[in-house]
């Protein structure tokens, strides 16, 4: 996986409350059997026509947040399946980040496997970030995963916070399965005392 | 120190190791398996040389894909379905892990086949890469639905890595209402506390009104746990749960049976223990209910009108102006008011045995309305079986409803089975988003009963005005 360490772009406001799983990526692109090339159907049916032509209200379709990095969205972010498509095609795209006020916990966890950091903030927090994105391509905010801060185009300071376990894994890019495999010794354990135990499982 | 949570007492028996920072490796008993969200990480697997660690307690079965239609062993048309549904057989054949293709009668909707198989058991950890996964919490097991990467996890280790949730409690108290139903319950719930409601909490469902629900009525309550943003949905077992479980193919026998027996009796949330978030709804209050917008929390009783986007405040606002424009609804509108061109019944929220009794209740000697489209597929191949024995297909057929094949059909319409664009659909499965059921589909969610009363008067209808 690919490191996560300061991440400075540009990014894109999308205030829709519940954006879900299916507009993240429909399930007519959940047939694949890779991980890769989802980007380009990310947000489909709400970026292209029924033809395939863009849609210029759409917020990345628009010229300035074309090659956005970050997204500020409405609460409860990423809610519905568990399809780890949704943050393959907003990685694909070249997502690294989500700032919301709430993300729906399967999402939330897929992020992280994914070198994708959301981060969760108050209201008035990500009221100010999503009218620092709504500026445009001039105005770059910057994700400090170290520091745990971001900063927005014009300097203002806003803390946050992530779990110590899974910043440790982004900023250095881990496996989570090489990981467990050093505690190997403990599942063996567990598994001895749940046969004894629970023989029936 | 206060007393246990279920929730408590099934992670406390499933930790294999926990970190200082109390990050956990929660065991895992069961994993399930569908085509859709497995190929990558048997892939990833295969590529940095692992072995699925479990294989005897892994089952995988295809049911996102597959068609629907009686012709089924012509093969699947798309190229693309083919070839997932495929590399899940490959997978599964190459792997030894257990395994119902297409053709065997066993093969349904993934939460269908777990419990009707005796895989899902009371206190066990389930896991699948499917939200509806909370479908098995009827049983008193912490399940919850997990990403690619997780599923992949699972394979290699048998483990997940885990924080704990907080506890919330829902309780419905008293009896429900003659025509009101377990999806009825769940939708109200979700309509009190949101799609963001749950979120960082494993639920337990309490109180009479879910004791007297039957096994089947539970499975849809916890189902829709993952609408309401919950990690997962628990219902403490019964005796309720054990005839139910008794005698399944993998469920213990004899002496197994008899300490498996014990220690899930032990399996309920103290009187003393320590709830997060506390939510009580009197059954007597909830109506049958259908949603008119976009997301799972747009619930309103039947007897209610169509609400307008100044009904709500904050960011609620605009996304329900988008909903109504989505769904093509004026403010004012009754719901019972609106028809519809489609009915879909089955899903792993409603193709159970008893949704299907309930359907062919209100569909006896009936006929379906002039020009709406009623399909009914059946949760699994067994329950498709029974459902023929008792003389339920032969009801539906003679209403002229679409009488099909397992599989998650028009659920989320992977298959050929799918709403063209504008049409409206009442539906017994569990999202209204945009798109679920066909490119600018239009869903509205209700209950078995509910769905074939519309069915019978191309509207949206109150079922008790029908009996």
């Amino acid at each position: 996986m690919e490191k996560f360490e300061k991440l400075t772009g540009i990014a894109a406001p999308m205030p829709l409350v519940n954006i879900d799983t299916d507009m993240i990526i429909p399930k007519v692109f959940l047939k694949t059997i890779k991980r890769s090339g989802l980007g380009v159907n990310l947000f489909d049916e709400m970026r292209y026509d029924r033809e395939g032509n863009e849609i210029p209200d759409f917020v990345l379709n628009k010229p300035q947040y074309r090659a956005a990095e970050i997204l500020v969205a409405g609460d409860n972010f990423g809610c519905g399946s568990s399809r780890e498509h949704a943050p393959w095609a907003l990685r694909d795209f070249g997502i690294k980040a989500v700032i919301s006020t709430s993300f729906a916990d399967i999402f939330f966890n897929n992020c992280f496997k994914n070198g994708i950091l959301p981060i969760v903030l108050p209201q008035e927090q990500v009221d100010l970030l999503m009218a620092d994105a709504e500026k445009g391509a001039n105005a770059r905010m910057t994700v400090d995963l170290e520091n745990q801060c971001i900063t927005t185009s014009d300097g203002i300071e806003i803390p946050f916070n992530v779990d110590p376990f899974r910043k440790h894994c982004l900023m250095n890019g881990l496996d989570d399965i090489g990981l467990t495999f050093e505690k190997k010794a403990a599942i063996d354990a567990f598994e001895q005392k749940a046969a004894q135990e629970r023989p029936w499982v | 120190m206060s007393g246990k949570t279920l929730y408590d007492k099934i992670w406390d028996a499933h930790v294999a190791h926990e970190a200082e920072d109390g990050t956990c490796l929660l065991y895992i008993d069961r994993h399930l398996v569908h085509e859709v969200t497995s190929p990558q990480a048997f892939e990833g697997l295969r590529m940095a040389g692992r072995k699925v660690h479990a294989p005897d307690k892994t089952i995988a079965v295809p049911d996102h894909n597959v068609p629907t239609t009686l012709d089924r062993e012509k093969g699947i048309e798309n190229e693309e379905s083919r070839i997932q549904v495929e590399a899940l057989d490959s997978n599964a054949r190459e792997t030894g892990i257990h395994y119902y293709p297409v053709n065997d009668v066993r093969q349904g909707i993934v939460h269908i086949v777990g419990p009707e198989q005796g895989w899902t058991l009371p206190g066990m950890t389930v896991v699948c890469g499917d939200s509806h996964t909370a479908t098995h919490g009827a049983f008193g097991a912490l399940a919850h639905g997990i990403g690619t990467s997780e599923v992949e996890h699972v394979l290699a280790t048998q483990t997940l890595i885990q924080q704990k949730s907080k506890n919330m409690k829902v309780e419905i108290t008293g009896k429900l209402n003659p025509g009101v139903t377990a999806k009825d319950i769940t939708l109200a719930v979700i309509g009190k506390t949101g799609t963001a409601g749950g979120t960082g909490y494993v639920i337990e469902y309490c109180g009479e009104a879910i004791r007297s629900l039957s096994m089947e009525g539970r499975m849809t309550v916890c189902n829709m746990a993952i609408e309401g943003g919950a990690r997962a949905g628990l219902i403490a077992p019964d005796e309720t749960t054990f005839a139910y479980v008794k005698g399944r193919p993998h469920a213990p026998k004899g002496a197994q049976w008899e300490a498996a027996l014990a220690w899930w009796k032990t399996l309920y949330s103290d009187d003393d223990a320590h709830w997060d978030k506390v939510i009580t709804i009197a059954a007597e209050e909830i109506e049958p209910v259908v949603t008119w917008g976009t997301s799972p929390e747009d619930v309103l009783p039947i007897s209610a009108k169509v609400p307008a986007p100044e009904d709500f405040t904050g960011g609620k606002v605009e996304a329900a102006k988008r909903a109504l424009d989505y769904m093509g609804l004026k403010p004012g509108t009754p719901l019972n008011e609106i028809k519809v061109d489609a009915v879909f019944i089955g899903s792993c929220t409603n193709g159970r045995i008893e949704d299907l009794r309930e359907v062919a209740k209100i569909l006896k000697g009936k006929k379906v309305a002039e020009g709406v489209r009623v399909m009914i597929v059946p949760g699994s191949g067994l329950v498709r079986e029974q459902a023929e024995q008792e003389g339920l297909a032969e009801i539906f057929e003679q209403a002229g409803a679409e009488w099909r094949l397992a599989g998650c059909s028009m659920c989320l319409a992977m298959n050929p089975d799918q709403l063209a664009p504008g049409e409206r659909c009442a539906s017994t499965s569990n999202r209204n988003f945009e798109g679920r059921q066909g490119y600018k589909g239009r869903t509205h969610l209700m209950s078995p009963a509910m769905a074939a009363a519309a069915a019978v008067t191309g509207h949206l209808t109150d079922v008790r005005e029908l009996a």
